[in-house]
């Protein structure tokens, strides 16, 4: 194909990006017209969204390009690589882009010019940057995009800055952010073996012992980590997902937490010499931790973003346990299980971006339609909005992990990893998995519940607040955002053999094996990864069936029975006062999970007396983490920040004897 | 791999005491718990009876006459009276956190199982595979005897132990020498009767079989 | 013989007999109930009697309910459908089986249930949610020590597919699997809770702050519960036959082997008969637990399905 276009995919990658750049500034410039900011340059920025993801279906299949940019440091240009694993995650960052780009089209129609040019301009160089992350070549150009990513991300979830808890959101993310660059710069630096050449190309070659190689690792999991909201990194994400415009938190929660994956793949399967089965085993274990916390804290929250970034750790959790696996395979050179592993964890990704995505959008279309984010003031939006609820019901069967749908095909591949037998060589390690099965199928089953009160307080029930009747459906552009995402979650769920099969160039690069051949060898219907009598899966089948069965069933009943149907109101059990407010809170619906699991939260609880005039209920439900590590490191580093304060004291003549003693030391030492 | 028809009864055997010892772990009535203590000396005993049967040993039919009177009767019998005599046998007690318990055993399960392992690899019993079993039930019981706090519990988890580790003995070295076995069976009882009147004496004291009580005794 | 028309008719015939049947399952054990209460029962075909009085009544829908409650029952009955079709009840290597595995069987479990526990939030009574609480609460449990003991069979024949399952553990030569043994009391433990019996929820209880399974369908009425009700007495029959595939599988016929299938039927209808009986023996015995007692059962399930897997390890390997 590449003999038809003259072009190379990295060269439309590049243009993308400019393109990107270029429609902010131009977002920018227009902010007294936001009519044309929100008709013309968001569908223009999603059209370039969809091509990108074309260019990187396309490159999937093509051998690695190779550019130089003229730009960056004087002896460092910019170098440019477009492989297999690039090109994955700029498809997942194009197609995920391209349906929440349009939902914003129509997202942002009401705000102020002024604002909204900001965003416009905070919006593209964050796409633009994510883009840059993911081609980079060499160090420099991969951190000059990280932090600008990191910093615009900044921007834009302190869009509502005049509330002072979106200020201090803000500030944790950048803090965090930050905290975690430092990591990654280390770690490219431990990488570069001394030769001082910061190109990725100059880092694959080098040697590095075991201990400089765990070094680089443990840092790039410290520093990535920190952004994928890796345990105990994670406390900036419940809290700056929640605060940025809902658009913005798909972005985020979909495609910038896979660009921390992208970077923990690319360090430890292609720049690394080496893989240790430590690794494979830390990152299970980390990654189960993380998986678990999510789920639990997720199902005890009443602020409904703050639920799906809590979910959003789960599912980060969900992806580094596959990769774990696939270490863990890959360094006791089982290559088949291996790719197995890597697949289950890229395909979670490129899910969870989809169904995250949709789930995003659609409290963003609640929200702007009825201004709460509490649970404890929703319901019953079905009615209202049922464009909306339609399409956040297949988000929501989605990341339950049900069939026939996307979310549950990257989970069975992981089952599938876990159980084929490992014959690994350390007996604990090869009892240590099942006991990992379970813990997965756990936090698996914890998913579908906190899903359930999700969907079910928000959009199902009656309405808890009589303002809701007011609530309308989205618009056309939101719609399209919408569905476009949906219509994924089913393709991906439908047709999994097809998507593993262009897989292949990816888990071929990693791991060296690709699971393609297996997987579809009893054709594109049915999925086997490894042989057919040792599993199989079609979701089409599941479909039909379903589908012809249920009309099968109802043109049964009215042919041979009939179709009345009568309205009345419902069960009461004989209480004549019912109102809304009856029905579970999100604390109600929640409240096993908090029983069973209490020693993980620190809560706060305030229950009114049966005699009170004016009962009042107050709960607060708090991550044991934040008092256990976060405070103490922050009352540390106040107290070595006060004691270097202490050489500052204002005395001229002690401030000149410190250059003296300088100028002393550097004379005796540099002959 | 086939197996002989007993070394697969033993090996159900094995897992029915595990599953005994957790399911003492998670008992409230002291009453159940005792039932559990004869049922896992009966398990015992029969599991002794087809080692001796199969592998023609002559002295563990002996071992399983013993087990069978003083670990199925006589013992039992004891704990019956004495929670009678100290009007607790309806008692339910309060545990710690039961899930919590089970999963730190499911730990020690796995712990035991890969420590037992390397060592079955050199015994050369027909029933060395369950050697890890028993090293199990010897630490759920300890287990037991740690997440207890009522002092009759306490005994009988002590009591499993012992179990636990006849079992293991029966699996390594198909039993130990017959002197040694009598030997700890005449420790075991004298030990259920100074035990007995050490409880008369805990309940005068504190009026209660609450061993968190015992705190009080020490020096302020 | 083995044409594929055949294999496609074996199909059709497994899956009628199973959403036939499954009533007089369920009708069987009611009145085995009865029997053990010293009663004389309604008879074998009561339950049959029950769907067809329903199907003729006229719906009655609360004025809140929603369209997703209204198809809630269809795409129950569906997915029933699909795992009779799945399980290997009169043969294996049937044209659905390769359609799903084990754990894609226990996803259609899951997918009828949530969208159960969504269509009782639907209505917006505090019942409703109060079923669809408890039982996401018991699913939560009891999904996982049902994934573990799959596992646990899965590991022994090295596959998770059901066919291959029931044909490995047919022809096995160890009689006793210490491991399977723990799988089965976990398993028993598990449909206890999944098809709402005692002691986990009352079947045929009234009283709303006890139900678990029936809060759910309370708005329910005419042919939207006779779909649901029927659809549970097919799941209570699946259950038995994953059960039967997996600790009981002589008899199940291999390929589409007409002539087996005498042979399959009666071995089917003894097994049915038996479990039914037993089942009913388990109910009258036992006493429905308070329901914050409903985790710990389960977890015990759970902790058995994992000591089953550790088993295998140690003995079996």
């Amino acid at each position: 194909m590449s003999t038809v276009i003259s072009a190379l995919p990295i060269d439309f990658a590049g243009a993308i990006i400019l393109f990107w750049l270029a429609l902010g500034s131009i977002g920018l410039a227009l902010q007294s017209r936001p009519r044309w900011i929100t008709l013309l340059i968001f569908p223009a920025s999603a059209a370039a969204s969809l091509l990108l993801a074309a260019t990187g279906l396309w490159a999937l299949g093509e051998t690695p390009d190779v550019a130089l940019l003229p730009l960056g440091l004087p002896d460092l240009p910019f170098h440019l690589r477009l492989d297999a694993l690039s090109a994955f995650f700029l498809l997942l960052l194009g197609a995920a882009s391209f349906g929440i780009t349009l939902y914003a089209a129509g997202y942002f129609r009401s705000m102020p010019g002024g604002t909204l040019g900001l965003l416009t301009l905070e919006y593209h160089v964050f796409l633009a940057s994510m883009a840059l992350v993911l081609v980079a070549d060499d160090a420099y150009l991969f951190m000059v995009a990280w932090e600008s990513m990191a910093l615009s991300s900044y921007f834009l979830v302190t869009t509502d800055h005049k509330i002072p808890a979106i200020r201090s959101a803000g500030y944790l993310y950048l803090l965090l952010a930050h905290v975690g660059a430092i990591a990654i710069l280390l770690c490219f630096g431990v990488m570069q073996g001394g030769h001082g050449d910061f190109t990725f190309a100059a880092m694959r070659a080098s040697e590095l012992t075991e201990f400089w190689a765990s070094a680089a690792f443990l840092l790039a999991l410290f520093g990535f980590g920190a952004k994928a909201g890796l345990l105990p990194l994670h406390v900036w994400l419940p809290e700056a997902h929640p605060a940025a415009p809902s658009p913005v938190s798909a972005l985020m929660s979909g495609v910038m937490l896979k660009t921390a994956i992208y970077g923990l793949l690319r360090v430890t399967f292609d720049l690394l010499p080496m893989q240790l089965w430590w690794w494979g085993v830390l990152l299970l274990t980390l990654g189960l931790a993380t998986a678990f916390f999510g789920v639990v804290f997720a199902a005890v929250q009443s602020d409904m973003k703050r639920l799906l970034a809590y979910s959003s750790i789960e599912n980060i959790g969900l992806i580094l346990v596959g990769i774990g696996l696939g270490l863990l395979f890959h360094s006791y050179k089982m290559g088949g299980l291996a790719a197995l592993a890597i697949t289950a964890a890229l395909y979670h990704c490129l899910n969870h971006a989809f169904f995250k995505g949709l789930l995003f959008l659609g409290t963003g279309s609640v929200l702007h339609a009825t201004g709460e984010r509490n649970l404890g003031r929703l319901g019953g939006l079905m009615r209202r909005m049922p464009w909306v609820a339609w399409l956040t019901l297949v988000g929501t069967l989605a990341i339950a992990g049900l069939p026939p749908l996307n979310g549950f095909v990257s989970e069975w591949l992981l089952l599938q990893a876990f159980l084929l037998t490992p014959g690994l060589p350390h007996s604990y390690l090869n009892m240590l998995v099942p006991v990992a099965a379970a813990a997965l199928a756990l936090a698996a089953a914890l998913a579908a519940y906190v899903m359930v009160k999700f969907y079910g307080i928000v959009f199902l029930g009656q309405s808890r607040e009589e303002k809701l009747s007011e609530a309308h459906d989205a618009g056309i552009w939101e719609k399209l955002g919408m569905g476009w995402l949906a219509l994924g979650c089913l393709a991906l769920g439908l047709f999994p053999v097809s998507v593993i099969l262009r897989l292949d160039a990816v888990t071929q690069l990693v791991t060296g094996h690709a699971l393609g051949a297996t997987a579809a060898q009893t054709g594109w219907l049915f999925l086997t990864p490894m042989a057919p009598e040792r599993a199989s899966y079609s979701p089409l089948f599941f479909l039909i069936v379903i589908a012809t069965v249920v009309a099968l069933t109802f043109f049964a009943v009215r042919r041979f029975y009939h179709g009345r149907l009568k309205r009345g109101p419902a069960w009461d059990c004989g209480y004549p006062a019912q109102t809304p407010r009856m029905q579970d809170t999100a604390e109600g619906f929640g409240q096993p999970i908090r029983q069973i699991f209490e020693f993980f939260f620190k809560i706060e609880r305030e229950v009114p007396d049966p005699f009170d005039r004016e009962p009042r209920y107050h709960g607060k439900t708090e991550d044991r983490l934040w008092y256990w590590l976060y405070l103490p490191v922050a009352r540390v580093v106040e107290r070595a920040s006060a004691l270097m304060g202490k050489m500052q004291h204002g005395r001229i003549h002690v401030y000149l004897m410190y250059s003296f003693v300088t100028l002393l030391v550097l004379l005796a030492f540099s002959r | 791999m086939p197996m002989t028809l007993s070394g697969q009864f033993i090996n159900l055997l094995a897992a029915l005491l595990l599953l005994i010892a957790f399911a003492m772990l998670s008992q409230r009535r002291i009453l159940s718990l005792i039932n559990l203590f004869a049922l896992q000396g009966l398990v015992l005993t029969i599991s002794t009876l087809i080692v001796a049967y199969s592998t023609n040993q002559g002295h563990l039919y002996y071992s399983a006459a013993i087990t069978l009177v003083l670990k199925v009767i006589i013992l039992p019998w004891i704990l019956h009276r004495l929670i009678r005599k100290l009007n607790i046998q309806w008692d339910i007690e309060t545990l710690i956190n039961i899930p919590t318990t089970m999963l730190i055993g499911i730990v020690l399960v796995i712990f035991s199982f890969n420590l037992a392992l390397p060592i079955s690899q050199l015994a050369g019993t027909v029933t060395r595979a369950t050697l890890g079993i028993a090293m199990a039930s010897v630490l759920l019981s300890f287990l037991m005897m740690i997440t207890r706090h009522k002092a009759v519990p306490q005994v009988i988890g002590f009591l499993a132990m012992e179990n636990g580790l006849f079992f293991a003995a029966t699996s390594a070295t198909y039993g130990m020498p017959l002197v040694v076995e009598l030997g700890i069976a005449l420790d075991v009882l004298v030990g259920m009767f100074i035990l007995g009147i050490f409880f008369f004496q805990i309940r005068e004291t504190f009026n209660s079989m609450d061993l968190r009580h015992m705190e009080k005794l020490k020096e302020d | 013989m083995m044409t594929p028309y055949s294999g496609i008719l074996f199909q059709l015939l497994q899956s009628l007999l199973v959403v036939l049947a499954a009533p007089l399952l369920l009708g069987w054990v009611n009145q085995c109930r009865a029997w053990l209460s010293n009663r004389s029962g309604a008879g074998l075909l009561q339950p049959y009697r029950g769907l067809r009085k329903l199907l003729h009544k006229d719906a009655v829908l609360a004025e809140t309910a929603s369209p997703l409650f209204r198809a809630t029952p269809y795409v129950l009955f569906g997915c029933m459908w699909l795992a009779a079709g799945v399980v290997p009840v009169l043969a294996t290597d049937l044209p659905y089986a390769p359609a799903a595995d084990v754990i894609a069987l226990v996803g259609i479990f899951a997918l009828a249930r949530v969208f159960l526990a969504l269509a009782a939030m639907d209505i917006g009574t505090s019942f409703g949610t109060l079923g669809a609480r408890r039982e996401m609460l018991v699913a939560f449990l009891a999904e996982p020590a049902l994934l573990m003991v799959f596992f646990t069979a899965s590991l022994i024949s090295h596959s998770t597919s059901l066919s291959t399952i029931v044909e490995t553990l047919a022809h096995s030569q160890a009689v006793i699997y210490p491991s399977l043994a723990f799988a089965a009391l976990a398993f028993v433990m598990v449909l206890l809770a999944e098809n709402a019996r005692i002691p986990v929820d009352n079947p045929a209880t009234h009283l709303e702050l006890t139900m678990i399974h029936e809060a759910m369908i309370l708005e329910y009425s005419a042919r939207h519960l006779a779909l649901i009700e029927w659809a549970s007495s097919i799941k209570l029959l699946t259950y038995f036959a994953i059960g039967i595939a997996l600790f009981l599988p002589w008899g199940i016929v291999e390929g589409n082997n007409w002539a087996g299938l005498p042979l399959a039927l009666g071995a089917l209808l003894l097994k049915l008969t038996v479990a039914g009986a037993g089942l009913a023996l388990l109910e009258t015995v036992s006493a429905k637990m308070r329901i914050f007692r409903a985790p710990e059962f389960l977890g015990t399930a759970f902790l058995l399905g994992v000591l089953g897997m550790l088993t295998h390890f140690l003995l079996e390997s």
